[in-house]
């Protein structure tokens, strides 16, 4: 509850934006009836590691993590999944929930019949999928630990470091959706995060990349999210953390101001 | 002016000069003029399209006026739309209920936007579910419900901040008979209770049942304004003879009786004589030789209004 | 105005024609393929870009990684050659089971095509058959198309692929077919996420499309070989790398016609049951 009053006045939003815990209360209700869909993303990450880590981990051995550390491969993959799980969860409540609850079910009608403005539903939804995605990257980092791939104790801050990433996203994706026509626009979301998926380091590191491309890489927020918590996972805590950091808090308040907008554009025509 | 100053004066709940509503180069609302005061029942009646609902859209705050002055509880929309809004219970045209949530959590949910209390919530959805007739349903989901009990939660659910203003855009519409009666009921009694009604319809029996005052409304402009016995004393004839002759097309008997009448309508199965005495003219009508398969002779009602103030067409 | 005929006017109007339920399929599919008419735009990423993203991903990129790991590539081959044939089969699975979840639902609550269908001759057998075979025509297109690009990236050498096409699509039907029962079956959108997550996920992760299953722990190999998908890779892998020989072949035939063929009995009950009321 505190969380969503904390977000609201961490971001630059001008005035309201105070009533958004309790769409933030809604959500949780309703995710009370949809439990099982709720409990069921937790696998989806961990499924991932143990095809990577266990399966390929036996083709490819032991790699490079970047300054001629070797580490196994699912301690190298591990971590971008965590990222990458991040993403995906707050680009899912971002986008097509959203696209949803504004177009079908038409959710925020009723909900701006009532004090609440905007704002408040901006700050609410992107809350709700932080807390989501941060009971989400608890788990897996639990899974991880458990599998005896996390290396280090700067491994707890891989927590807020995921939460980071999901802030970034869901600002960014909200302030996407406001633009979606219809389902087929969706489309635009896949051609972005998959490719983001594949080629952010996540699943090979940079060095692998063409040189060419390594500048492209290196410019994804996916990229900077999984070599956060790859550096946290790992231990290899240095100055260029803040690059990242920098880089994906920018990212999600340029995002949430412009969702911000574009949503009050929306809303009250 | 603070709201409690606001409540000591009988200033009007709602006060529009000029208010106008316009998506481009379209207007769908065109200047009105209207005050709406404390306890009443006020109606905007019209044909789809004449800018009902823009304009209950305005009072509820979520539609920024685009010329002309609103103010709506002594405030103005612009600047306080969120403290308005808490004041307000809006039934949408079309429900917006939460699917996802079962009929209980419906209302739960709603009154903690208003910033009320869990315990609050907890008591007032019990009494609304026991008005709206829906305790036995209360922990079903929305989805499998009727259009009419659906209809009684979003009212249920308007209710939870006990508003002083209740806004219902099109209450009835698509709901049979016995759940009308139900609904006009629980309004009845909101009514009785004190809240300010306003409504838009297209019904005039709605109107009628409900209104203390109306006001038509036709392509976005305010055509008459009254109450319903006003309205019916103003814009049409005390009486109506109808008139339905062994034909296919009755637009030929125009001619024959105009002179009887103050106005003709001409409907495909009948003619409608608008005359200050029914009997007289009927018998007229004998006297010329004509002879009617039917006649019959009732007073004005808003329906007559509203088809002489906006042309025949009464839906679209 | 003229007077109201209520007299049959004789007009010479064709009558409509009806054929036994079961042989008029071709009208169903007729409506699937028209209103693919409308959206063919928005499939080309997911039919076509993600298998070649991945493709590149994995079998490009982290198979650098494989090629110079312990091993030094996997079965004496490239590791791009031993994937792009578990991905053609994955591929597969995966457009029949999105294309025969959602619109299958929508069909059955949303739109009500399916009852728009029963209201016309159309029979359930009609109804199921039809849509398959729309699903049959979404999978000739991804699956040739894939295979030409893979084949132009050099993960894939031999002409037997041509073969693997036709293998494709069965796989694909062996999954829509027990989907389409399930999706008939359901309420909402809820049930899909299960299957997305605990079905089709785990069998595009362990079914031997991206390592050799020998590589799982036992009990995890032998259900993997239960899967249809195992068995649909073997095939393309098999004919893709030449390795594939008769009775093994025969045999993972027959057991993705099994499920197939239990799947449309399983999916005519479904439909019934939602549709004849």
């Amino acid at each position: 509850m505190g969380t969503a009053q904390r977000v609201s006045r961490m971001m630059p939003f001008p005035a309201g934006a105070g009533m958004a815990r309790a769409l933030v209360e809604r959500n949780v209700r309703a995710y009370k009836h949809a439990w099982t869909t709720l409990v069921s993303g937790f696998f989806e990450p961990v499924f991932y590691l143990f095809s990577l880590g266990v399966g390929m981990g036996a083709l490819i051995g032991d790699i490079d993590a970047g300054n001629g550390r070797m580490v196994a491969y699912a301690s190298f993959v591990a971590p971008a999944l965590m990222a990458a799980a991040a993403m995906n969860g707050a680009v899912m409540d971002s986008t097509f929930n959203l696209f949803f609850k504004l177009k079908y079910a038409k959710l925020y009608d009723s909900v701006l019949a009532t004090p609440l403005g905007p704002r408040d539903v901006a700050v609410g939804e992107i809350s709700w999928a932080l807390i989501r995605g941060g009971l989400y990257s608890t788990v897996f980092l639990l899974v991880a630990a458990v599998a005896g791939v996390v290396e280090s104790w700067w491994a707890v801050l891989a927590l807020p470091a995921a939460v980071l990433i999901g802030f970034a996203f869901a600002a960014v994706g909200m302030a996407a959706t406001t633009f979606m026509r219809s389902w087929q626009d969706f489309e635009y979301i896949n051609l972005t995060i998959l490719p983001m998926f594949l080629f952010s380091a996540t699943f090979f590191p940079l060095s692998a990349y063409p040189a060419a491309l390594q500048w492209v890489v290196q410019a994804t927020p996916l990229y900077h999210g999984a070599a956060m918590i790859r550096a946290l996972m790992l231990g290899d805590v240095g100055a260029s953390l803040l690059v990242h950091v920098i880089y994906l808090l920018v990212m999600g308040m340029i995002g949430a101001v412009f969702a911000a907008r574009r949503i009050e554009r929306l809303l009250l025509t | 002016m603070t709201l409690r100053a606001f409540e000591a004066t009988d200033a009007p709940l709602i006060s529009a000069r000029g208010l106008t509503k316009r998506f481009g180069d379209f207007v769908a609302v065109d200047g009105i003029d209207l005050d709406v005061h404390r306890g009443e029942a006020f109606g905007f009646l019209g044909p789809n399209g004449a800018g009902k609902s823009s304009t209950m859209r305005m009072i509820g705050c979520v539609s920024p006026p685009s010329d002309g002055s609103l103010r709506i509880l002594g405030l103005d929309p612009g600047a306080d739309g969120s403290r308005i809004r808490s004041r307000l219970g809006v039934v949408p045209q079309r429900d917006t209920l939460d699917e996802e949530l079962t009929v209980r959590e419906n209302i739960l949910v709603y009154g903690r936007y208003f910033g009320l209390s869990k315990a609050v919530v907890r008591e007032r959805a019990a009494e609304l579910l026991e008005f709206a007739q829906l305790a036995d349903r209360a922990d079903s989901v929305v989805e499998p419900l009727s259009g009419g009990m659906k209809r009684r939660l979003t009212i249920a659910r308007s209710l939870v901040n006990e508003p002083e203003l209740l806004l219902l855009d099109e209450p009835t519409t698509g709901l049979d008979p016995q759940a009308r009666h139900v609904l006009w009921d629980r309004l009845f009694r909101l009514k009785r209770s004190g809240v300010t009604l306003v409504l838009t319809t297209h019904y005039m029996d709605e109107a009628e049942q409900l209104c203390d005052r109306l006001v038509v409304m036709d392509g976005g402009a305010i055509v008459a304004e009254g109450s319903p016995r006003q309205l019916i004393a103003e814009h049409s004839t005390r009486e109506v003879l109808e008139l339905r002759f062994a034909v296919d097309d009755h637009a030929p008997y125009q001619a024959k009786v105009a002179d009887l009448a103050r106005r003709i309508e001409v409907l495909p199965d009948r003619l409608l004589l608008y005359v200050d005495d029914g009997d007289a003219a009927a018998a007229a009508v004998h006297d010329r030789g004509l002879t009617p398969l039917s006649v019959l002779v009732r007073r004005s009602t808003l329906e007559d209004v509203f088809l002489h103030l906006t042309g025949r067409t009464l839906i679209d | 105005m003229p007077a109201v005929n209520t007299a049959h006017t004789p007009i010479a109007s064709p009558r409509p024609v009806t054929r036994r339920p079961g042989r008029m399929w071709d009208r169903a599919l007729a409506y699937w393929m028209m209103s693919y008419r409308r959206v063919w735009r928005g499939s080309i990423i997911s039919g076509f870009l993600s298998p070649l993203l991945f493709l590149v991903a994995i079998g490009i990129g982290l198979g650098s990684l494989v090629d110079d790991g312990p091993a030094g590539g996997i079965e004496g081959i490239s590791y791009l050659m031993f994937l792009a044939p578990g991905i053609l089969a994955a591929q597969a699975m995966q457009t029949a089971i999105s294309e025969s979840t959602f619109p299958v639902l929508g069909a059955m609550k949303w739109q009500r095509q399916y009852h728009a269908m029963t209201a016309a001759p159309l029979g359930i057998a009609d109804i199921v058959l039809g849509h398959l075979a729309f699903i049959a025509f979404r999978l000739t297109i991804t699956s040739t198309t894939f295979v030409v690009i893979a084949t132009a990236f050099g993960a894939i050498e031999s002409w037997w692929v041509v073969l693997a096409v036709p293998v494709a699509i069965l796989t694909g039907l062996a999954f829509a077919a027990p989907v389409f029962a399930y999706a008939a079956r359901q309420e909402g959108p809820s049930g899909f996420s299960m299957l997305f997550r605990f079905v089709m996920l785990p069998l595009f992760l362990f079914s031997g499309t991206f390592f050799p299953v020998d590589q799982l722990p036992v009990v995890l190999e032998v259900i993997a070989k239960f899967t249809p998908l195992w068995h649909s890779v073997e095939l393309c892998r098999g004919l893709a790398l030449e390795t594939l020989s008769l009775l093994p072949a025969l045999g993972h035939l027959a057991y993705l016609l099994a499920w197939l063929a239990l799947g449309i009995t399983l999916a005519m009950r479904g439909f019934r049951a939602k549709l004849v009321v």
